[in-house]
């Protein structure tokens, strides 16, 4: 049984322009914390090496000659949406891709581009995916990053770091953190990871961290409310935010009354989730949640 | 990215759609001048700002003469046009749009926009235009309608059929709204917009006949989006824009500024949205919202320093950083260099966390400056409610 979500030991991954400075760096921390790096593509450079590991002009070759099947998606947002189109179309099923500036218009074609077909698309303008000690693709602070039960989504991703430490002080680690990102579209949902964190076995507790605008959060609620056995808990950022202004993220605007961080956590809560009203108590609220529901750190 | 009516007007004329004869002016003289070269016998002058309610606010004005353009125009250029989407202080209005008047039948009401749950392009239209679409969709929401569009297909004339019908436009206009409708959505996908809003779209005489007519644009462009639209940021409107957030981005900086004391600088926009938050629960009030985002240097924290502190009511600064691709030793030294060429009068908070935390903290206990350390986002939000309560 394939135990986390999404990425685990068995991923092969490699990297989408492999031999850039960043990629290059977080391919680095991804191998030191365990993560099966099988290879990078960078077209032009097919036929050498990086980091001792086969760099390879498409990912088509690279699925081939490494059996890849999780790609690190590092190039820069004009080129990002044809580079995942690329991933998919070679039969990788998990991408991930950091890149915070993708045009939306690339975003609405790879989804159409990914209908019917069986991937996983994680980001963009996310910190990426983490499943502690066997496989991180993205560019969170692995050190924080402590394995044990709680699964973690969220759209920022410095929010997430903080939840993350804030459960590690009270001593609750995770399963997987996912990223869905800051922008308008997601390639991944919250109703996704959550349906992901449902299945799997190691998963006790979700905490989903959502922010202003857009009405993912309120249907995950909903979902949750009506197919989960899981506690969730929820947090939404922007309270203080004022209306009509993009807060950082292309995705964080309030444009209607549902669009408000309270309207979202009065909706989780009235759907009977666990809600931290304060960004400072998402672990206690989460450490509430699990002695409330017998559930062991 | 926004732009103004007449731009829109003019953009939309060269798709081939109807809009008034007119022109812009950036005086009195000029309005004058466009007024008597587009003829007729009645104008309209309107003032061109981003902010939509001008109507409302007085900056739209139907009038008669050449002489009534004039001093209507004179009376508009260079006041402060104060509607409920501006603020209380206002936009001012550097220049108005002169067009001839339309004799109206009928108002309808027509957008795209990029529709965040079906992830695709949608048009929404009604049969009740001129007014706000977010007050017919409350009290009204069976006029509204919607199409979803399939972007491996594009929006198909039946689909456009479809939607005139359902709001009545039939007969001798529908061909006419077909066209209309599938030329914005080609504005929309060839400029990269991310919403396109005609309100009014109207049936208007032309002699004995009907046509229909854009009397009111506006579109909306997405920023990511204008490395490859030269045509569209050679539109932009700085003046429309604030100085400080225009200043901000040209660093890199994400700033919006707020009203209340308490200057932020935080990585990362959920925590920078989180840490307002945090200030607001501990009853204080954020003087803005401030993200220096990834791989900050210390140039970029000191022109972080530099912009809130530009506002005089700040009274202390709270600091949040957890690095990921941040680096807590490179905000630190910035933070120094900071205190060192700007003469930092307000006490500031600082909390670090994350990639070289213990070097940061390091570096700013050696500084010798009276930097205020805070242990976590709660304590730093309740030190900084604190200082500001002091």
């Amino acid at each position: 049984m394939i135990v986390s979500v999404f990425v685990n030991k068995d991923s092969r991954v490699i990297f989408q322009g492999f031999t850039g400075e960043h990629a290059t760096f977080h391919a680095q921390d991804a191998i030191k914390i365990g993560t099966n790096v099988v290879g990078g593509v960078t077209p032009g450079k097919g036929g050498t090496t990086h980091l001792g590991l086969p760099v390879f002009d498409t990912v088509a070759e690279a699925v081939r000659e490494t059996g890849a099947n999780v790609s690190g998606v590092f190039v820069p947002p004009p080129f990002s949406a044809d580079a995942l189109m690329e991933a998919i179309d070679a039969g990788i099923k998990v991408a991930v891709t950091i890149a915070d500036g993708i045009p939306i218009h690339d975003m609405v074609q790879l989804q159409r581009f990914r209908v019917g077909k069986d991937s996983i698309l994680i980001g963009p303008n996310t910190p990426g995916i983490i499943t502690p000690g066997e496989c991180k693709v993205g560019i969170m602070p692995s050190h924080i990053y402590k394995r044990g039960n709680v699964g973690i989504v969220s759209r920022s991703g410095t929010l997430n770091y903080e939840a993350t430490e804030q459960m590690e002080a009270l001593g609750l680690g995770i399963t997987t953190s996912v990223g869905i990102g800051g922008d308008p579209i997601n390639g991944t949902d919250f109703v996704t990871v959550l349906q992901a964190f449902e299945a799997d076995p190691e998963t006790e507790i979700v905490v989903m961290i959502g922010e202003i605008g857009g009405p993912q959060e309120v249907a995950a609620a909903r979902w949750a409310s009506e197919n989960m056995k899981k506690p969730v808990v929820g947090f939404v950022a922007g309270v203080a935010a004022p209306a009509g202004r993009r807060m950082g993220h292309a995705g964080a605007i309030i444009a209607s009354e549902e669009d408000t961080a309270k309207a979202k956590m009065d909706a989780m809560e009235s759907l009977g989730l666990y809600v931290a009203r304060n960004p400072a108590q998402i672990g206690q609220t989460v450490f509430r949640a699990m002695q409330e529901n017998g559930i062991k750190p | 990215m926004n732009i103004h009516e007449y731009q829109a007007k003019e953009l939309l004329k060269s798709y081939g759609v109807s809009v008034p004869s007119g022109g812009v002016a950036y005086s009195d003289k000029q309005a004058a001048q466009v007024a008597e070269d587009i003829g007729g016998a009645k104008w309209v002058v309107k003032a061109q700002i981003h902010a939509g309610g001008r109507g409302k606010a007085g900056g739209v004005k139907v009038v008669s003469s050449i002489d009534e353009v004039k001093k209507t125009a004179d009376a508009m250029i260079g006041t402060h046009l104060v509607t409920h989407q501006t603020g209380p202080e206002g936009s001012v209005v550097q220049r108005v749009w002169v067009e001839q008047a339309s004799q109206i039948h009928k108002e309808y009401y027509l957008g795209f926009v990029i529709d965040r749950g079906t992830q695709r392009i949608t048009l929404i239209a009604s049969s009740e235009g001129g007014v706000e679409i977010e007050d017919v969709a409350k009290n009204k929401p069976e006029k509204i309608i919607t199409e979803v569009i399939d972007p491996a297909i594009g929006l198909r004339d039946f689909q456009c059929r479809k939607v005139a019908t359902a709001v009545g436009l039939k007969g001798r206009l529908m061909p006419q709204a077909v066209k209309l409708m599938k030329a914005i959505y080609r504005v929309m996908r060839d400029k990269d917009a991310l919403q396109a809003e005609i309100n009014p779209l109207a049936v208007v005489a032309v002699g004995e006949d009907e046509q229909l007519m854009v009397l009111d644009a506006k579109f909306n462009f997405d920023d990511n989006s204008l490395y490859r639209q030269k045509a569209i940021v050679e539109l932009r409107d700085l003046a429309e824009e604030d100085p400080k957030e225009v200043e901000a981005s040209g660093h890199g900086l994400n700033y919006i500024a707020l009203d209340g004391n308490i200057g932020c600088i935080v990585n990362g926009a959920g925590l920078a949205m989180a840490s307002l938050d945090a200030i607001a629960l501990h009853g204080g009030k954020p003087a803005n919202f401030l993200d220096v985002g990834g791989g900050a240097s210390p140039e970029k924290v000191t022109n972080a320093c530099r912009i809130v502190l530009e506002d005089p009511n700040v009274k202390c600064i709270l600091v949040n950083i957890f690095a990921g691709i941040n680096r807590c030793d490179w905000i630190a030294l910035g933070l120094i260099q900071a205190c060192n060429t700007l003469q930092i009068k307000v006490p500031l908070i600082v909390r670090l966390a994350g990639t070289n935390v213990e070097e940061g903290r390091r570096i700013l206990d050696e500084s010798g400056l009276a930097f205020i350390s805070a242990e976590n986002l709660d304590a730093a939000a309740a030190k900084s409610v604190e200082i500001v309560r002091a």
